[in-house]
């Protein structure tokens, strides 16, 4: 999964695509997806990382992180 | 090890839309509700069940003390009757009746109920257009006041009252124009038209019936307080018109109920806690206009109300679980949760408030509330602003206590228990769960029908 590479991400969870114009947020969790997505890593490497510091089953990590990749691309922000 | 890990949060995007109008409205619930009267919402969960109703003895008693004190310190006479059908538990029946209320019904059912419960028969006031011969009867010969809904049930009365050599204590309920819509022309007798001054013309006519009262209920949810005093002042005009008439003084007038409590509407623009009157815009309307009206200050009427909805709904909470998060076709949020319409149909008119059990961070989804049913329409809310859950987690729903217990529904799963919680903050269970053994009890299956093979 790759962000796409003008998509701008800042610190505060603040998403701009300058493409659209569209603007969101996302929550601390989110922003260290994108991150994650950003420096190329795995789907699999991402649910360690959460499974790593949260604590949560990889059932519910699982299914959470399909859904939010699924937004991603609804909101056409991943390639 | 596993003490160092964070709190788990699901990832959420959301896009921002600056200066459009977002019909999930703003997030509204800033702080979670994880007690009930110093009762923790998930150690209740934890030994009575998910769902599970939740009352507060402590805010009916607040509500019902403080309601008295709004009437009492504006007009002298003034008389509640717990109106039954609002929330009929004998638990909370008998708060309000040790609070000094009586009791106000509109079934031979509830009347039973009352009477089981240990109100004595004068004190019940029996209302309803479905009264039987036999249901006219029992109050006859109990003495308590009957309100009159329609001309059948009046020249009914009068061949029973004749029949019994007994002289009922009676009331008409009268329906009016109060400037209000819509007008509830289906019960009672009308003002405008003056069949109200002929039922009342009937009955003093016969000779066989005591006219004591005065009855109306204009509407329910009423969000306009002078309604009630065009309504006081229409009554107060029939009471002294019987009085010049037919020299006799009318005790009471009964101004039913209708009070909105602080839900919030479907449609309404604002908050309910926001739009809806204070008790005391109510009283003042009514009191001024009962005093106002030209009544003898000997001869002033009692004022009776039978006010349900605005003194037990914020006594009561739904505890619930989350079952599942879904994602539906066109990207909304969706959370399924373990109660649904049929325990909570009041989902129907109310955007209900509703509430984490837990603690939650600041970033907030767009949700859709469903509830468990195989049903299309069981929706809990249509459209919420709510911080992420995950399955297992609680969420309370507030302002519950009434209207939703006596008209929740055993469909497709059974109803669950009711507790409440007392003055000290110890729980009761004062309703079990329903079991499969409670809803086959009056089934009944013929002998050909006992046996089948596969």
């Amino acid at each position: 999964m790759k962000i796409r590479k003008n998509i701008a991400v800042s610190d505060s969870g603040f998403i701009f695509n300058p493409l659209t114009g569209d603007s969101f947020s996302v929550n601390p969790i989110g922003q260290s997806i994108i991150n994650s997505f950003q420096e190329r890593k795995s789907d699999k490497e991402i649910l360690d990382d959460i499974l790593q510091e949260y604590r949560i089953d990889k059932n519910t990590v699982e299914k959470d992180l399909n859904d939010f990749i699924r937004m991603l691309e609804n909101y056409k922000l991943i390639d | 090890m596993d003490i160092e890990k964070k709190t788990y949060e699901r990832p959420i995007i959301k896009p921002l839309n600056s200066g459009l109008m977002n019909k999930f409205g703003t997030r509204t619930e800033y702080a979670p509700k994880t007690h009930i009267d110093g009762v923790k919402v998930k150690d209740l969960i934890a030994e009575y069940g998910s769902p599970l109703f939740v009352m507060s003895e402590r805010q009916i008693r607040e509500n019902m003390q403080s309601a008295q004190r709004i009437f009492e310190t504006r007009y002298p006479k003034v008389q509640f009757a717990w109106s039954y059908k609002t929330n009929y538990i004998n638990a909370v029946c008998n708060v309000f009746h040790q609070e000094g209320s009586w009791g106000e019904v509109v079934s031979m059912f509830e009347y039973n109920k009352a009477l089981k419960n240990g109100v004595p028969a004068d004190k019940i006031l029996f209302n309803g257009p479905d009264k039987t011969d036999d249901d006219l009867r029992t109050a006859v010969k109990n003495d308590s006041p009957i309100h009159i809904d329609h001309l059948d049930e009046l020249y009914r009365l009068i061949e029973i009252a004749d029949d019994m050599h007994k002289k009922p204590r009676v009331a008409i309920r009268v329906n009016m124009d109060t400037g209000i819509y819509p007008m509830w022309d289906r019960f009672g007798f009308n003002y405008e038209n003056g069949e109200a001054w002929d039922a009342i013309n009937k009955i003093m006519a016969s000779g066989k019936l005591n006219l004591i009262g005065l009855h109306c209920h204009i509407g329910t949810y009423m969000l306009t307080p002078s309604a009630y005093g065009v309504a006081a002042t229409k009554l107060s005009v029939l009471a002294l018109n019987i009085k010049k008439r037919y020299d006799k003084i009318i005790t009471y007038i009964d101004m039913g109920g209708g009070f909105a409590s602080k839900n919030t509407l479907k449609g309404s623009y604002q908050l309910g806690t926001d739009a809806v009157p204070d008790i005391e815009e109510y009283a003042e309307q009514i009191s001024s206009a009962l005093l106002n009206a030209g009544f003898d200050t000997d001869e002033l009427p009692y004022l009776y109300l039978e006010t349900g909805r605005a003194l037990v709904d914020s006594a009561g909470y739904l505890l619930g679980s989350v079952i599942s998060n879904k994602r539906l076709s066109d990207g909304r949020r969706s959370t399924i949760l373990d109660f649904g319409v049929n325990i909570l149909f009041t989902a129907f008119w109310y955007d209900h408030k509703v509430s984490p059990a837990q603690e939650f961070s600041q970033y907030t989804e767009d949700t859709v509330l469903y509830g468990p049913l195989c049903m299309n329409i069981d929706v809990v809310r249509e459209n919420v602003t709510l911080p992420p859950l995950n399955a297992g987690d609680h969420v309370v729903v507030h302002y519950v206590g009434a209207y939703n217990i006596t008209q929740s529904m055993q469909f497709i799963s059974l109803r669950p228990a009711v507790v409440m919680i007392d003055m000290k903050g110890v729980p009761h269970k004062i309703k079990s769960s329903e079991t499969l053994e409670d809803v086959e009890r009056n089934e009944l299956l013929p002998s050909h029908l006992s046996t089948f093979e596969l």
